[in-house]
């Protein structure tokens, strides 16, 4: 079963004679444990895609399925509670890491947690863990004001993957680090891909980290998603 | 975890901040509700405390305290003959202003007659008046220690006692003398008044030509004596016999002429519902005003801080959070806001209660309904926060 399958995804915006074709007939499937970029200059819909998939932005046609669970055909599907579909299957990562600047990097992680109605001991505890894992042990109190940008970076990474979504959606995620840590972001994100089985869908422009994707996937000016061959 | 709390914890100066600001404004509202009780408390606390069922006034007037009376004060032995009456006493009230220490005190002279009803209920500190005339007793909050004199017409009267808790409905504390020296301060004429009077009576007098000169001269000082007569009083009360109709020694004393009978309750009526409610209404309008620039300030607040959390509420909704979530952070910040105010308000009108220059009655009925509008206003204010929370799009987490 594929992460996400995407089949003639369009999107158009505005009404009557101000339409605005922002992704036209999309298709592509991502497995689990998949590393995928989704690059293309700007404008070109990237993030629309990945707000479809993100189920925040309604498809006007085309099917969308995320872990086997059909979302959108020509629509969201009625009834389906796409804020559970988010908490439980979708993992977000943002260009500006986006952290709740009055929660402390544990506080952040277990966000994730107890919004899915986990007991905030076992949420602790699991936080504590993983951002253990990260190299964060000693910074579990400290409030993102206080983070450095890799830090950051990897606290939102641990908050989007403690739920161990399906599929994990970044935005730009290396796009305000240093070529350094930027590396680094993208090395644990392919081992945490590998390592939850999750499919993981970056937009960027940054053609440093390319190189470090299983597949990428091209937009060509709103109109257009191709498969572009990626030989390591 | 509780995010208001969290959010509370980090921004805690802005938070403890704002409490205070809001705590001093509904310490004013609590203040304001305290007068009013104060103004009951006194104008009804005054009344009991002299012990009277029935108030024997001029007729056609709302006396002696909502409006004047002057009635003979003889008119006592009338009264105490009517059957059910056990007790009538003689009383007379003024309001003096003196200087003390260069600032003017006003205050309401009681004049009793020491044995009857009407006099301080209660001394803290020294004796009640023993002696006919010069002694004086004050309440606690006119700043007097007995030993002290003060100059009340023409004479000095000593401080013998201390009452307490005695003010007037116009919140002016109580002092009492004999009535005897209260009608002489009251009504006695000063000297060049008494002879402008007696010279008056003296021509008027000479032209009456059936009175040789040996009668006029008799005669003369008589008239003046009835003329410059002191022997008046504001209002004979009286204590109703066990056993008797107040209502029936109402209609008794009602057929009289000149005189109209006042239960305690009636004159409570006319000072609650006459001489206060002018106050009320201001003081409740006040509050009302208080209370709606609250519930702007919070709303504002409570909008100022929403609008500084639309991203996190976009993230919030992005990674999954239900709508309760979101609505919960806001309200139960807005809540927390009102409470601890509330907390702060209450504490700042307990430090200050006494430092008031009137009674400020705190009730808990008033504090309680307090408690509920406020946080009834603050879960208002908050419902423009969270309209604009849930209009939100998860969407504008993403890109920048």
């Amino acid at each position: 079963m594929f992460a996400v399958e995407v089949e003639h995804l369009t999107k158009i915006y505005g009404r009557g004679h101000t339409l605005v074709t922002a992704l036209s007939d999309a298709s592509f499937s991502v497995s689990p444990g998949d590393l995928v970029a989704i690059i293309g200059p700007s404008g070109s819909g990237k993030t629309t895609l990945l707000t479809t998939i993100g189920l925040v932005n309604e498809p006007t046609r085309g099917k969308v399925v995320i872990d086997g669970t059909t979302v959108a055909e020509d629509g969201w599907i009625p009834g389906l509670d796409m804020k559970r579909i988010r908490r439980e299957k979708l993992g977000f990562i943002f260009q500006a890491h986006n952290l709740i600047p009055f929660l402390t990097a544990m506080e952040n992680v277990m966000v994730s947690l107890t919004l899915n109605g986990v007991g905030n001991r076992e949420a602790k505890s699991r936080a504590r863990e993983l951002l253990g894992n990260l190299g964060l042990e000693d910074r579990l109190d400290t409030y993102p004001s206080a983070l450095s940008g890799g830090e950051a970076q990897r606290v939102a990474i641990a908050r989007a993957l403690i739920n161990r979504p399906k599929v994990v959606l970044a935005d730009e995620p290396t796009a305000a680090l240093d070529t350094e840590n930027g590396k680094n972001v993208m090395a644990l994100l392919k081992k945490l891909a590998l390592e939850n089985h999750s499919a993981i869908l970056v937009v960027t422009h940054d053609r440093r980290m390319v190189e470090d994707f299983d597949r990428i996937f091209e937009v060509h000016d709103g109109k257009d998603v191709r498969e572009r061959d990626n030989a390591h | 975890m509780n995010l208001a709390v969290r959010d509370i914890r980090y921004h805690r100066g802005r938070f403890i901040q704002t409490c205070i600001g809001l705590g001093l404004l509904i310490a004013v509202v609590m203040s304001m509700g305290g007068i009013y009780r104060g103004l009951v408390a006194d104008a009804t606390v005054a009344l009991r405390a002299t012990g009277a069922d029935l108030w024997v006034v001029q007729r056609n007037t709302d006396g002696p305290f909502a409006a004047s009376s002057r009635i003979p004060e003889d008119v006592k032995y009338r009264i105490a003959a009517v059957p059910g009456i056990e007790k009538a006493s003689c009383l007379s009230y003024q309001n003096l202003q003196i200087d003390r220490f260069g600032k003017p005190l006003r205050f309401f002279l009681v004049g009793y007659e020491p044995g009857g009803l009407g006099g301080p209920p209660v001394i803290v500190t020294g004796r009640d008046l023993r002696q006919k005339h010069y002694e004086v007793v004050t309440d606690k909050s006119m700043g007097f220690s007995p030993g002290e004199t003060i100059h009340l017409g023409e004479h000095d009267y000593t401080v013998v006692g201390i009452t307490e808790k005695m003010a007037s409905v116009t919140g002016d504390p109580y002092a009492y003398v004999t009535l005897a020296d209260a009608q002489d301060i009251q009504f006695k004429d000063s000297n060049d008044a008494i002879r402008n009077n007696r010279a008056r009576i003296s021509a008027r007098m000479s032209a009456v030509r059936t009175l040789s000169p040996a009668q006029e001269k008799m005669l003369t000082p008589m008239i003046s004596d009835i003329a410059g007569s002191t022997h008046i009083v504001n209002t004979v009360v009286a204590r109703i016999a066990p056993g008797a109709i107040l209502e029936e020694v109402q209609d008794r004393i009602r057929r009289w002429n000149h005189y109209r009978p006042i239960s305690t309750p009636e004159q409570e009526e006319i000072l609650t519902k006459g001489m206060i409610q002018k106050s009320k209404m201001q003081l409740g309008l006040f509050r009302i005003i208080l209370l709606v620039i609250s519930g702007v300030i919070i709303s504002l607040i409570i909008y100022t801080m929403t609008m500084d959390k639309i991203r996190v509420i976009a993230t919030l909704k992005l990674i999954g959070a239900k709508n309760r979530v979101i609505v919960g952070l806001i309200l139960q910040q807005s809540l927390l806001i009102g409470l601890i105010a509330y907390g702060i308000g209450y504490a700042i009108i307990l430090a200050t209660q006494e430092k008031f220059p009137r009674r400020v009655e705190l009730v808990p009925i008033d504090l309680q309904g307090l408690f509920v509008i406020v946080l009834a206003i603050c879960a208002l204010a908050s419902l423009v926060g969270i309209r604009k929370a849930l209009k939100v799009e998860p969407a504008q987490a993403l890109g920048g």
